[in-house]
């Protein structure tokens, strides 16, 4: 009896998380169709899941044009990113450690000013780190996406949390043979903080992947742009294209996608690590 | 320091009295060394525009004229005249950011929250259902914004089809409202599950336990264990969402550019256009500071709004 009851509200479990997948997987696939279907088809009024005639056009005009030179997009996109996530993981992470595991002068005063930026709305910086940037020649160049939105105060404050519960014997058995506080953040805290460290550099990597006003304002000239930058230039365009604008929805996700299946394995790991604590 | 042995023995137990992470032999400026990178970040990018902002907000401010008078809180006042062009556009966008606001935070903490509640749990297939919420996230801003916009076109969207309307989601409002709220909910319920998820893996299991041998009922456990157990991470999301909603400018600038008339064109993009196009920052300065006042008493009545009552 209890077993009918308990298999019943499993189908009925799946049932339910079954039509949310669908709602989410059915407008890219709808995305993924409509690339291959001819101006003409993409416009029709009656929904074709299976594009008939299927073609390529939307592919061959798209990456043609000298105007939207979407691989050189795709690679800004791709440095900006990594660049970002590799700038955060170098600064916070040693930050973070010593405002979690050294005690020293003006530490309190040092964490709570960092986390106080935590609730600082990041409007107030938009024009003056523009004007900042500016100062530092970085418009129109990959270090104004990569530098500036690093300082946010995120990565200290997420790291810190996973370091101030790491067991304090490791590190004095680490002291005891002798190593200094260099050699103890790398060889004892980082290892053990990996699925922290690799959860913040996906974290971060995405963030900037999917930072979009910041570059539209920051990068101007066609080859400095990066994907959802230069994209989002379609959106000037009178007549809309959905069989090209499409096609580039799709190149920009493709390596996404792959990139985020084969990296979905850590997320996981990093997201149950903090089931560990306990 | 003198008993201080050779053994490195990881199963010796802490000495009593001295705190785990509790350092003896460092030298002075090395916890400095540790934060110097970031330090300096943070001090050009976070703290000096904060004070640099507001001095630009002080001043008749256009990045190509040489002269740049200050003109104390005459930027703000200006702001403050409803009737003024400047006050006008800036209350218009102010409501649009507050509309979206309002109606996308609700749905975008309820929602997640019931999501990661359905996936807490063992059985086939979990992981598969997570990673597809969570993809509209990775895919980003932009191929969300143009596949949505598509789907939503008035004349040959699959919204319409199948729902058998004929709304132009992205021309008229309310419709608008509805199109970027449900855009929204789509792109970003994921990542608040996966938070949720997380938070909800951190309520040790006996707690749950303990309530199940008081023989209490499914809502009851609910209520008493699962929600309070929650509260930091509500408390985070909540902020965090309500922070991302007031910034909305992606789906807004992609799928209605701020039609119609301007009704959704939000505070982030009209501070966007005004500072970053026409360059006029002191007033683009201005309403940053204007909006952030906003934020963060929103940011106060949450957490007072969620205040441990235990502690009454």
């Amino acid at each position: 009896m209890t077993r009918d009851i308990r298999s019943l509200r499993r189908a009925l479990l799946h049932l339910v998380l079954a039509v949310i997948a669908a709602l989410y997987l059915s407008p890219l696939v709808y995305m993924l169709s409509t690339s291959f279907k001819t101006r003409e088809g993409a416009g029709s009024t009656d929904p074709q899941w299976v594009p008939a005639p299927a073609t390529l056009d939307a592919y061959r005009e798209i990456l043609g044009s000298p105007d939207s030179p979407i691989l050189t997009w795709f690679l800004n996109s791709l440095v900006a990113a990594t660049g970002h996530a590799v700038l955060v993981l170098v600064t916070a992470a040693p930050a973070a450690y010593a405002l979690a595991r050294l005690r020293f002068r003006g530490r309190s005063a040092i964490f709570a000013t960092v986390v106080a930026t935590l609730f600082v709305p990041p409007v107030v910086l938009l024009i003056p780190n523009f004007l900042i940037v500016n100062e530092l020649s970085w418009v129109d160049s990959l270090p104004a996406v990569i530098i500036p939105a690093a300082a946010g105060a995120f990565g200290v404050f997420f790291l810190r949390q996973f370091f101030v519960t790491l067991p304090g014997e490791l590190e004095e058995a680490a002291e005891l043979d002798g190593c200094n506080r260099w050699q103890i953040f790398v060889t004892i805290a980082l290892p053990l903080a990996r699925p922290a460290l690799v959860t913040l550099f996906l974290l971060s990597f995405l963030t900037n992947w999917n930072d979009f006003l910041w570059p539209i304002y920051v990068l101007l000239s066609p080859e400095s742009l990066t994907l959802p930058a230069g994209l989002g230039n379609f959106q000037g365009a009178n007549n809309i294209r959905y069989d090209l604008l499409m096609a580039g929805a799709v190149i920009a996700s493709l390596p996404v996608i792959v990139l985020y299946l084969v990296a979905q394995r850590w997320v996981i790991e990093g997201i149950s690590r903090s089931g560990l604590k306990g | 320091m003198s008993a201080l042995t050779e053994s490195g023995d990881l199963t010796v137990a802490a000495e009593p009295g001295r705190s785990s992470g509790t350092t003896r032999r460092m030298r002075p400026w090395t916890p400095y060394a540790f934060l110097a990178p970031y330090l300096a970040l943070f001090a050009v990018f976070m703290v000096l525009p904060i004070g640099f902002g507001f001095w630009t907000s002080l001043h008749e401010w256009d990045i190509n004229l040489p002269d740049r008078p200050f003109v104390g809180l005459r930027n703000y006042a200006e702001l403050f005249d409803p009737a003024g062009v400047d006050g006008s556009r800036f209350w218009t966008a102010m409501k649009a950011t507050g509309i979206f606001t309002v109606a996308s935070v609700p749905l975008l903490v309820v929602l997640p929250l019931a999501v990661a509640l359905l996936m807490n749990g063992r059985f086939k297939g979990r992981n598969v259902y997570r990673a597809v919420y969570f993809a509209p996230y990775v895919l980003g801003v932009a191929v969300v914004g143009f596949v949505w916009r598509f789907l939503l076109d008035g004349n040959i969207g699959l919204v319409n089809h199948y729902l058998g309307l004929d709304v132009q989601w992205t021309t008229d409002v309310p419709p608008a409202w509805i199109a970027l709220v449900g855009v929204t909910v789509w792109w970003t319920l994921g990542l608040n599950s996966v938070i949720f998820l997380a938070g909800l893996q951190d309520i040790p299991r006996e707690l749950h336990e303990a309530a199940m041998v008081d023989g209490a009922s499914a809502w009851h456990r609910f209520r008493s264990v699962t929600l309070p157990g929650l509260r930091p991470v509500t408390i985070f999301v909540v902020n965090a969402t309500i922070l991302a909603s007031a910034n909305m400018f992606g789906q807004s600038y992609l799928i209605t550019g701020g039609a119609p008339a301007d009704q959704t064109k939000t505070a982030i993009y009209l501070i966007a256009e005004t500072g970053l196009r026409q360059f006029d920052m002191g007033t683009a300065s201005a309403m940053s500071f204007i909006l952030a006042a906003f934020l963060m008493t929103a940011s106060a009545l949450v957490f007072g709004a969620f205040r441990d009552r235990s502690r009454r």
